[in-house]
């Protein structure tokens, strides 16, 4: 059974990565990345890594694919002039490719990775009768790795000032409310009091 | 029936992870098909961390998986700022105009 479904979930794993260099509509492609996503998400939970598997969904699925999926449909770009030279780079992505796959298919062949022995120690994987997995993953990751998860969390941080920084931009032309110069103003800046004569005018 | 090993995981790995680089070639100009492969190439390599991380019983290949996925998040989020701001100015995605932007 989970064979089977290893095999259904690969394949469609493949298939959808082949439909994301392919199709025609980049929405379509974006459509079939989250795919890809969530099939290798149920591939990792065959394996027996659920909280990784959950993690693909939330982040990928839910926060990089709907980022693509805004970028997408906010450009409007003409899309037919930028698959012109489709045909014109296939033979050097097949070449390219082609001795990608029959690098690692020596490497699958040649039978190196045999019998793998358990390594045990500190960070075995614990039987999940005793601990889940995410419990697990947690005593290892905020102890061991404490430091490893804080800069990534200041790498997310650098990301996150970055493409503020990158995208925001000020408008000429357009009046804003200035909060500073309205609360530095001071009475006599801008009250004039002034004794008028009877029948002068200012 | 054939039994699933760590084999399988690391052919479909390998498998993706050249229809990644494939895909970089297909699509030369559009930018955002080249960065939409290269997210499956870091999901091909995440699959290779947490097949052996199960097969050789450690816990290690999934935190590391884990801090991947984080700089493939930070990753798309800056590309995807720069090429809003490269079209904004061009209005065009067009991979072989970014030369211009050397100063």
């Amino acid at each position: 059974m989970v064979n089977i479904a290893f095999f259904v979930f690969a394949a469609i794993l493949l298939a959808s990565a082949v439909r994301v260099i392919t199709a025609k509509n980049p929405v379509h492609s974006v459509l079939f990345l989250i795919l890809a996503f969530f099939s290798a998400a149920a591939l990792f939970v065959l394996i027996g890594a659920e909280f990784v598997a959950m993690i693909l969904v939330i982040v990928y699925v839910g926060a990089v694919a709907v980022l693509f999926l805004f970028v997408v449909m906010m450009l409007d770009i003409n899309f037919q002039e930028l698959r012109q030279g489709f045909l014109r780079y296939l033979p050097v992505g097949l070449v390219v490719g082609g001795i990608l796959a029959v690098e690692l298919g020596f490497l699958a062949a040649t039978q190196l990775i045999g019998p793998v022995e358990a390594a045990g120690g500190p960070t075995a994987i614990p039987p999940a009768s005793e601990l889940t997995n995410t419990q697990a993953i947690g005593h290892i990751l905020y102890t061991d790795y404490v430091y490893a998860f804080q800069a990534s969390g200041l790498i997310l941080l650098v990301a996150m000032i970055g493409a503020i920084v990158l995208t925001l931009r000020s408008r000429k032309g357009v009046r804003r409310q200035q909060i500073g110069q309205q609360l530095d103003r001071k009475r006599d800046q801008v009250v004039a009091v002034r004794k008028v004569p009877t029948r002068g005018g200012v | 029936m054939l039994e699933v090993g760590l084999s399988h995981y690391l052919i479909l790995s390998a498998v993706l992870f050249t229809i990644g680089v494939f895909g970089i070639f297909l699509n030369r100009k559009n930018v955002i098909i080249i960065l939409m492969s290269v997210e499956m190439i870091l999901l091909a390599v995440n699959i290779n961390l947490v097949s052996f991380s199960v097969y050789l019983n450690d816990l290690v290949g999934q935190i590391f998986t884990m801090f991947i996925l984080t700089v493939a998040a930070a990753e798309a989020a800056i590309g995807l700022a720069i090429l809003v701001v490269y079209f904004r100015n061009r209005g065009t995605i067009a991979v072989e105009d970014i030369n211009m932007m050397k100063g």
